[in-house]
């Protein structure tokens, strides 16, 4: 195996670096029946995911890609290699991932942050999980904390009941390849009335040039739990394009509250297709937090399927757009039962020629009575090349109940750069501060390192950007 | 650069907006030590004066000089003319969401501060414990986000807050006074008191006398037409208090 060639095309992103490609299990290019017949076999797997899986894949070719939202013409998924399995996997110390892979984390600075503040790690690597751990105190408690594939193997039971319940194959045709070559990915229980309060995190790295990422999470947070769930992810910087295509499928039992975090950090070739979804029983709370500031293109809208009465579904999100980004990004807000309330707050920074999208869905069936949902977004473009657009989706099926969208769009105002600059910022700094403030509603619902990380990524990307 | 004045020297000045001449010749000097009512009928450039001297890319020098303490300025960003202590406390005060005054404050601290030297805790708390209570203020008020939903008079207490925050060496004050209740304008007046002394020079805008009556000035000059017609000391605040602004008009056709 050779060390790929880095393309020097967005030199300002600091974790493009790749780690030499050293592999276990490589299969070739491309998406055939041989592809996932070897996934599974690899996975050792019982026959009905691998009937699943093939399934699956029939669907993935029935459908076409979708044209509704960004511009997917560049992706051409012959060229993606769906499947490479790392050496050395699923360790549960740092001690025995692999070196390369252990430096790659610990560049990212992962096995420091799973010291300092959480209370449980994953990393995946290319397609499988090399590490994943929980600390014993959570462990105790009845915590489940596993990769997808140690949940398949320990649980088999609890994972077939709720499986693509939430998120099934036939959903969309992101949905449908990730059900058919998936690999890596969390799985996660949180018994009765237990509540984490300090999160679970999972990296995902990419490292391999035109490489696929198709992790599938599942989490079950039962009757009364509680837990915060944070992902973050990176990718080296190459000439050709990766792609990733996760699905997260959550389920919010009664009185249960979930928060899914995500700071999204893909390197500028990376194409972002992810299905996100939760399922709200009776008066659960489901908070998606959604920073997108990487990958080349990201079509992402995190959604809550408000099921019982009295569940309640919220969406923050930060997506940023830089040069050559396209980040069409939103949420869904879905009420099936009575009294059940969301809210979708979107706010977006586009720079140079980025261009951010809010789409978003809010759904009301019949009979979902009582039911509210508001949306805000506010878009802030940083100079004339940027765009925005907003595709809100209103359906309302049922007379009582209500439904508030505000947009805006502004621009930074050269008198908000004065008045910071006379103060003694110089123009790159009032800049950054003025789009700190405008995430700020959304920074401060992050744990404090997660709020710097993200300010600090938005502030890499804001340099030389006014002027 | 030790044998220079410690002074603001306005030389000559000509700005323009657009097309539209507004200042036509302003000269004034301001040491340190000394504060200068700048009074005059509405629309005649007093503010204009204040932006240009802050750096206020909306004003096109034409003609004239600015020096701070001998440097000239005019070709200065604006936050290079901060970092030499020129502070402007804005008529009009923006507002900018999500940016916390204790967040805000600290990072204009630390622009002031040589690289690899921080803003130290007690220098920082120190300071705003002090400032706060100058201004009557509870310290909860560093935790709302920078003028955002402020009063009138809260936005204008605020800019004498950062103006006790940042030590400026020449305070620029561009109708500090209006819309401010009596109670109000005492607490802004002591704010300014407090930083009065040898080093620290500037310029009271202000279209009426009421201010100057808390914050005695050295010296008062009257602008009509972009450029000063009259100069004087305290003395003649009160005579436009009581006599208007007519006999200053009169003045400036004179001068024509």
């Amino acid at each position: 195996m050779t060390n790929p060639e880095v393309a020097n095309i967005n030199k300002d992103y600091e974790y493009g670096w790749s780690s030499p490609e050293r592999y276990a299990v490589k299969a070739p290019k491309g998406l055939s029946r041989e592809v996932v017949e070897m996934i599974s076999k690899a996975k050792d797997e019982p026959q009905w995911m691998l009937d699943f899986r093939l399934k699956a894949l029939e669907i993935f070719y029935s459908k076409p890609m979708p044209t509704w939202g960004a511009d997917l013409s560049g992706l051409n998924l012959d060229e993606i290699y769906y499947y490479i399995k790392p050496e050395g996997f699923n360790a549960r110390s740092w001690d025995d991932v692999p070196d390369d892979v252990k430096l790659t984390f610990e560049r990212l600075g992962i096995p420091e942050a799973e010291r300092k503040a959480l209370a449980g790690v994953g990393a995946q690597y290319e397609s499988e999980m090399v590490y994943h751990n929980l600390k014993e105190e959570w462990e105790k408690l009845g915590v489940v904390f596993l990769s997808i594939e140690d949940g398949l193997k320990q649980y088999p039971d609890l994972f077939r009941e709720y499986f693509a319940t939430v998120v099934p194959p036939e959903d969309n045709k992101f949905a449908a390849v990730n059900s058919a070559v998936w690999s890596g990915g969390s799985f996660v229980y949180v018994p009765k009335g237990v509540k984490v309060d300090i999160p679970l995190q999972t990296y995902f790295r990419i490292n391999a040039e035109s490489s696929g990422q198709f992790e599938r999470t599942l989490i079950i947070v039962d009757e009364g739990a509680q837990a915060h769930y944070i992902e973050g992810c990176t990718a080296p910087t190459y000439a050709s394009d990766s792609f990733h295509s996760g699905v997260i499928e959550i389920i919010v039992k009664e009185g249960a509250r979930f928060r899914y975090s995500t700071i999204q950090n893909w390197s500028h070739n990376v194409y972002n297709l992810v299905t996100q979804r939760a399922a709200v029983y009776g008066h659960g709370v489901m908070e998606w937090v959604d920073g997108n500031l990487g990958s080349k293109v990201t079509m992402k809208y995190p959604a809550c399927y408000l099921l019982e009465e009295g569940a309640r579904g919220e969406v923050l999100s930060i997506a940023m757009a830089g040069r050559g980004q396209h980040q069409d990004a939103g949420a869904k807000i879905v009420h099936f039962a009575p009294y059940t309330s969301g809210t979708i707050v979107s706010k977006s920074i586009s720079k140079d020629s980025g261009r951010s999208s809010y789409r978003g869905l809010v759904k009301i069936y019949e009979g979902a009575r009582g039911s509210k949902t508001n949306v805000e977004c506010d878009a802030l473009l940083l100079d004339e090349e940027a765009r925005t657009d907003t595709y809100p989706y209103i359906e309302i099926e049922e007379k009582d109940a209500s439904v508030g969208h505000e947009a805006t769009v502004s621009k930074i105002n050269d008198e908000q750069i004065l008045y910071l600059q006379s103060r003694g910022l110089s123009e790159d700094e009032a800049a950054g501060l003025i789009v700190r403030g405008f995430i700020e509603p959304i920074a401060k619902e992050l744990p404090l390192e997660y709020a710097v990380e993200l300010n600090r990524l938005i502030e890499l990307e804001m340099e030389g950007s006014v002027g | 650069m030790t044998d220079q004045p410690h002074q603001l020297e306005i030389r000559n000045l000509h700005a323009s907006v657009g097309d539209m001449p507004i200042l036509r010749g302003i000269n004034l000097v301001v040491p340190r030590g000394e504060l200068h009512a700048i009074m005059g009928p509405n629309g005649n450039g007093k503010s204009t004066l204040a932006k240009v001297i802050v750096g206020d890319p909306e004003y096109t020098v034409t003609e004239g000089e600015v020096f701070v303490d001998g440097v000239s300025i005019l070709e200065m960003e604006p936050d290079e003319r901060a970092r030499l202590g020129v502070f402007l406390a804005f008529q009009y005060p923006v507002e900018i969401p999500g940016v916390t005054i204790a967040n805000f404050l600290r990072l204009a601290m630390q622009a002031r501060k040589a690289e690899g030297e921080e803003v130290s805790f007690t220098e920082f708390y120190g300071r705003l414990t002090a400032a706060l209570k100058t201004l009557e203020w509870d310290e909860s008020i560093v935790e709302r986000y920078l003028n955002e939903g402020f009063s009138g008079g809260e936005k204008k207490r605020n800019e004498i807050l950062q103006m006790l925050m940042l030590e400026p060496n020449y305070i620029i004050m561009d109708e500090t006074d209006s819309g401010l209740d009596v109670d109000a304008l005492k607490i802004v007046a002591r704010g300014v008191n407090s930083m009065r002394g040898p080093n620290l020079g500037g310029l009271i805008i202000t279209h009426y006398q009421r201010l100057l009556n808390y914050i005695v000035p050295d010296k008062v000059h009257i602008i009509v037409d972009g450029r000063v017609v009259q100069t004087g000391g305290p003395e003649l605040a009160q005579r436009l208090d009581s006599e208007g602004y007519d006999w200053v008009k009169q003045l400036a056709v004179a001068g024509d």
